[in-house]
Parts: structure tokens; C-alpha cells; sequence
């Protein structure tokens, strides 16, 4: 048996979730771990992929693979199952993972079981699994009957984990239909560096309790003061009081941040499993039975209003007293 | 021009999601039921493009006959016309989009073919990531996913969807499948007069779903996850007198730089 494991990358910087796939692809002791990267830039990844378990990479080398193209990646990666014949597909359950697992799984005509988070092989073709549903509230068990078997790896199932081997790389060209240049980003915009919420060490998040757009403010000033980010629930988004950008949840952004003051939030699942990453968890409420308290590490029972105003004023005066 | 949008009649759950005793669906004895969010938003996404361009906005769903309520909602927000594949309980994603196709194929050799076709990113309850780029292959159109913006300009489709780095763009040239997110607008409420043009409207029953093979994905059983936290959670205080035990612990902690 053998596994393809689907190198995600963007012209060439290697997207880190690659890592946790190989990791999760060693925990299904489904034959060799090998890797198939799409696009000739990827081939100077190899000896990172090698340090992180995978025996061989298969770059694939297409004009279509130059950029990023949902439909090429998807030939790119079928030609690549025809040729290597591997009995597990997986990639990591990322936007992009997913998407191009769910094109290749098209094309092949194969089931694809997305966002796993055990695998058990019980013969090549045959497998059971566990797959999260409801963004990470709800499990599903299944069974799956496939050659090759097509899944993803729920990000952060597993760590990332070295475990070095020689690097070897086998560059093969692919046939791609032309007419997938249909789908090849045309433009994009780069973002500049910067503080993300998904990224921020702090997030201030803020929910119904909140009231209206003005009464962020003193969530970003405190937010500001902590080096962070302010996010808020789907009732807040629903209501217009902020940007979708700024939504924590299932449908909104994923954040693991060292602390997550909680404000207002009650605790639904679409807002939870957005936020459940977080190290740490501090839950502001006037309801002590909210679901975020009785979820956080820590809590104040009280009024938002009144308890973020008083924790920047006192981080403030700790300041000015430390200078 | 004409516009599908696929939806999905889902839960919408509170603070936890139960499990029936049989172990193959969510408990909704205590719950209500919506649009799966992407979708409510492709929805929004569709009324606007007709709003700009003129044409209709159907909406279609594989689902029970009491997902007819989601369709009539559809219509209180804009859509034309509605569509129901009645389906009994859960069906794999490979069924779900071969129904789709059989349903399009017959919509469009009636009425015409559909411009774009429409789906959320991934539905609410079952995410599988895959039943719109399934469509789309059946039926050779080009498909993006993780729409947050959505233009038609003549015969192209433009789609803006964020990346790692930034922002990607993409120019699909209808007939086109495009995934969107939630974010790409915020969905409007149903007005008066919309709520009375839905009731009167008829939804239209497609039944092409047995003849849609199962795949090879088949659920045995749900659970949720083993309950975290609970009642260890260490009260620091109430109001704002709490505020030295919050900075002590944010010191702790290390985030107070």
C-alpha cells in the first residue's frame, strides 16, 4: 500500500498544514508516505518534505500549474493518482485541501471524506473513519469503499513532526485539459503584513451583549492595548454592528490565539467551534449559566460595559506605575 | 439572466448538538431550522445579481418535503421559483450531486439553461466540501469556491476569494458554478410583501432522486465529542472590581507584553 500525500503550496512557499498531512498520513500505516507537489516551483520543498516523513515526492510540471487553479490542480493531482497509483489520497483540510481533493475526487468519480480525524485501513479500497461535522460539534463515523481512498486530514488533528528520511525527487510532466485555464487566478492582491485575527495573540471578542456598533469601542481600545484583534459572534455580523472579516465561528474565522477575552457571547456552537483553539479562555457575562462560562477556563460575572473599561484602565495604570 | 441556487434545510443549533437514539441524526425535537448560512448568503447573492442584470433566481433543495419552508423563505427574500428533490434523512455527497445534475438537466431542457449555478461553500451540518464541484464537472462549467464577492460583467463571472496572501480573483466565463461564502453580503429580511408572494407560491416536486446512485461514503453513526471544560471554570470576580484579577492573570499569561 502507499500514500499520496498532496503538497499545498503557493508558487512555492510550502503552506505549514502540509506538515500536519504528513504527520496524520504515518498515523494510517497505509504503505510508504510519499508527497505529489503540483507545479515545478515546488520542487526545491523537497527536502523540507523529506525532514517531515515523505520518502518520495512526485513533482507534476505543467504551464497550468505555474499558478494556483482549482480545476488544473484537480488534473494535475487525477494524472498524478493515475500514474503513482496510491491506495490513500490525502491533503490537509484547508480551503485549498479540500477543494482540490473534492475536484480530483470528481474526476476520478471516488467518494471524499473531508476533515477527518481517524482513519482505520481495514484493506486497501476499505476504510472506517471518524469525520468531523458542524465545524468540530459533532462527530461522524463512516465507512468508506474507494480506490484510492480521498481524504483530508482535519487541520490540527495531529501535530507536525519530524521524522527525517533521504530526500528523492521524481519530476514527471502531466497532461492538464486546456480548457482548465478557465479557473487560474487572473489577479490578486496581496495583503500587507500585519496583525490578522486569526493570527493575533490577543483577540477581544464581542457579541449580542455588546449592543450596537458604538459599544465596540472599548473592546478595541482594550484590544489595542493588548496587542490584539477584535473579533465578535454571527449575531453581531447579523446585525450589522461589524464586518463578516471581524466574525470568530464555524462560518466566520477559526482563531487560536494565547487568550480570548469573551464578551457578551453566549456560547453557540456556530461562534465555539470558532473559538475553541484558543489556549486560553476568559469569559465576560452577566449570566453565569451562559454556555461560554461554564466553557472558559476563567470568567467575571458582569456587565461588559462596565468590567472592559475597568480591565484597560488597569492595565494602563499597571503601565504607568512599571515606567 | 437565470440563476440557481442548491440549499439546505439544516438545524440551527444552541449550545450543543444531541444525537438521536438511533445514532444517525441530530435530535431536533427542540429545535428549529434555517438555511445553512454560505447558502443563505448565495441566495442574497443571486436576488442581487437579477436585481442588477434582470432574470430569475431558483432555488433548489435535496431534501425532506418539510425543507419547503426553506425554499418559501427564498422566496420572501427574492427568489422566482423553488424546487424540491424530496429525499428521506441523510444522503452522500455523490447521491446529493448526481440528483442536482439530473434536476438541472431536466430544469434546463424545460426553461433554458441556467447562467450560473450557485452553492454554499460547504453545507452547515454534514461539510463535505464537494457537491457544487461535483455539479460542476457533471456538467462541464468552471467552478471556484470561497466566493466573497460576486460580479457578472457581459459573459463573465468575476469572483474575489480570500487566500493566505491576499485576495485571489478569478474570471469564469458563464455558464459558470461558483462556491460562496458567508461574508460576500449580508443577507436581507423578508419584507410583508414578500412573505405573501412566498405563501403563494409553488414549489415545484422533482423526484430524480432514486435513480441517483449511492457512493461510497456511508455514515454508521454520529456522536458528539466528549464534553470539555464543565464546571471547572475559576469565577476571577464580578464587575469590574474583577479587573486586577483579569490583568494579573493576562500577566500570567504573558500577553501583557
Amino acid at each position: 500500500m502507499s500514500t499520496l500525500v498532496l503538497v499545498e503550496h503557493d508558487r512555492g512557499t510550502l503552506a505549514p498544514a502540509t506538515l500536519e498531512a504528513l504527520a496524520f498520513a504515518r498515523t494510517l500505516d497505509a504503505g510508504a508516505v510519499e508527497a505529489v507537489a503540483l507545479g515545478a516551483a515546488a520542487e526545491p520543498l523537497a527536502s523540507e518534505l523529506a525532514e517531515h516523513g515523505a520518502t518520495a515526492v512526485h513533482v507534476a510540471r505543467h504551464e497550468l500549474l505555474a499558478d494556483y487553479g482549482p480545476e488544473a490542480w484537480g488534473h494535475g493531482l487525477a494524472a498524478m493518482i493515475a500514474a503513482c497509483s496510491p491506495d490513500v489520497v490525502l491533503a490537509s483540510g484547508t480551503d485549498v485541501g479540500n477543494e482540490v481533493l473534492a475536484h480530483a475526487a470528481a474526476i476520478t468519480a471516488q467518494p471524499f471524506a473531508a476533515n477527518c480525524v481517524a482513519v482505520t485501513i481495514a484493506a486497501p479500497g476499505r476504510a472506517t473513519l471518524t469525520r468531523l461535522r458542524w465545524g468540530g460539534s459533532l462527530f461522524e463515523e463512516a465507512t468508506m469503499t474507494a480506490r484510492p481512498l480521498i481524504l483530508s486530514a482535519a487541520p490540527h488533528a495531529v501535530d507536525a513532526a519530524r521524522s527525517p528520511v533521504e530526500p528523492t525527487v521524481a519530476t514527471r510532466d502531466v497532461e492538464i485539459p486546456t480548457w482548465a485555464a478557465r479557473t487560474v487566478v487572473v489577479d490578486r492582491v496581496e495583503r500587507a503584513p500585519g496583525l490578522t485575527l486569526a493570527t493575533a495573540p490577543v483577540v477581544v471578542g464581542g457579541g449580542r451583549g455588546v449592543g450596537s456598533a458604538e459599544g465596540f469601542a472599548p473592546l478595541e481600545e482594550l484590544a489595542v492595548e493588548l496587542g490584539g484583534a477584535v473579533g465578535c459572534s454571527r449575531a453581531v455580523t447579523n446585525n450589522g454592528w461589524r464586518n463578516h472579516t471581524d466574525q470568530v465561528g464555524q462560518t466566520g474565522t477559526r482563531i487560536a490565539p494565547e487568550v480570548y477575552l469573551a464578551c457578551g457571547i453566549s456560547g453557540a456552537i456556530q461562534h465555539w467551534v470558532g473559538a475553541m483553539a484558543a489556549k486560553h479562555i476568559i469569559a465576560v457575562n452577566t449570566d453565569p449559566d451562559a454556555n461560554m462560562v461554564s466553557k472558559a477556563g476563567y470568567a467575571v460575572i458582569g456587565d461588559l460595559h462596565a468590567v472592559v473599561p475597568a480591565i484597560t484602565a488597569e492595565v494602563r495604570r499597571r503601565r504607568s506605575v512599571a515606567e | 439572466m437565470r440563476v440557481l441556487v442548491c440549499i439546505k434545510r439544516v438545524p440551527a443549533p444552541g449550545a450543543r448538538i444531541n444525537v438521536s437514539a438511533d445514532g444517525l441524526a441530530v435530535d431536533t425535537a427542540f429545535l428549529g431550522f434555517t438555511t445553512s448560512p454560505h447558502e443563505e448568503c448565495a441566495v442574497e447573492a443571486a436576488v442581487q445579481l437579477v436585481e442588477d442584470h434582470g432574470g430569475t433566481a431558483t432555488v433548489l433543495t435535496v431534501g425532506p418535503p418539510d425543507a419547503e419552508e426553506q425554499l418559501r423563505y427564498a422566496a420572501s427574500v427574492g427568489a422566482a421559483a423553488a424546487v424540491l428533490v424530496p429525499a428521506d434523512g441523510d444522503v452522500d455527497p455523490q447521491r446529493t450531486a448526481a440528483a442536482i445534475v439530473a434536476a438541472i438537466g431536466r430544469l434546463e431542457g424545460r426553461d433554458g439553461p441556467f447562467d450560473l449555478v450557485l452553492f454554499g461553500n460547504e453545507s452547515a451540518d454534514s461539510c463535505g466540501f464537494q457537491v457544487g464541484v461535483r455539479v460542476a464537472h457533471a456538467v462541464g462549467r468552471p467552478v471556484v469556491n470561497g466566493a466573497k464577492a460576486l460580479a457578472v460583467d457581459g459573459a463573465v463571472a468575476r469572483v474575489e476569494r480570500p487566500s493566505e496572501a491576499g485576495l485571489d480573483r478569478y474570471a469564469l466565463r458563464l455558464p459558470a458554478v461558483v462556491g460562496v461564502k458567508e461574508g460576500i453580503n449580508l443577507p436581507r429580511y423578508p419584507t410583508l410583501k414578500g412573505r405573501l408572494a412566498s405563501k403563494k407560491l409553488t414549489v415545484e416536486t422533482l423526484d430524480v432522486l432514486d435513480a441517483a446512485p449511492a457512493g461510497g461514503l456511508t455514515t454508521q453513526r454520529l456522536r458528539p465529542p466528549a464534553e470539555q471544560g464543565g464546571s471547572s471554570t475559576v469565577i476571577l470576580g464580578h464587575g469590574p472590581d474583577a479587573a486586577p484579577a483579569v490583568v494579573d492573570l493576562l500577566d500570567k499569561l504573558g500577553v501583557l507584553g
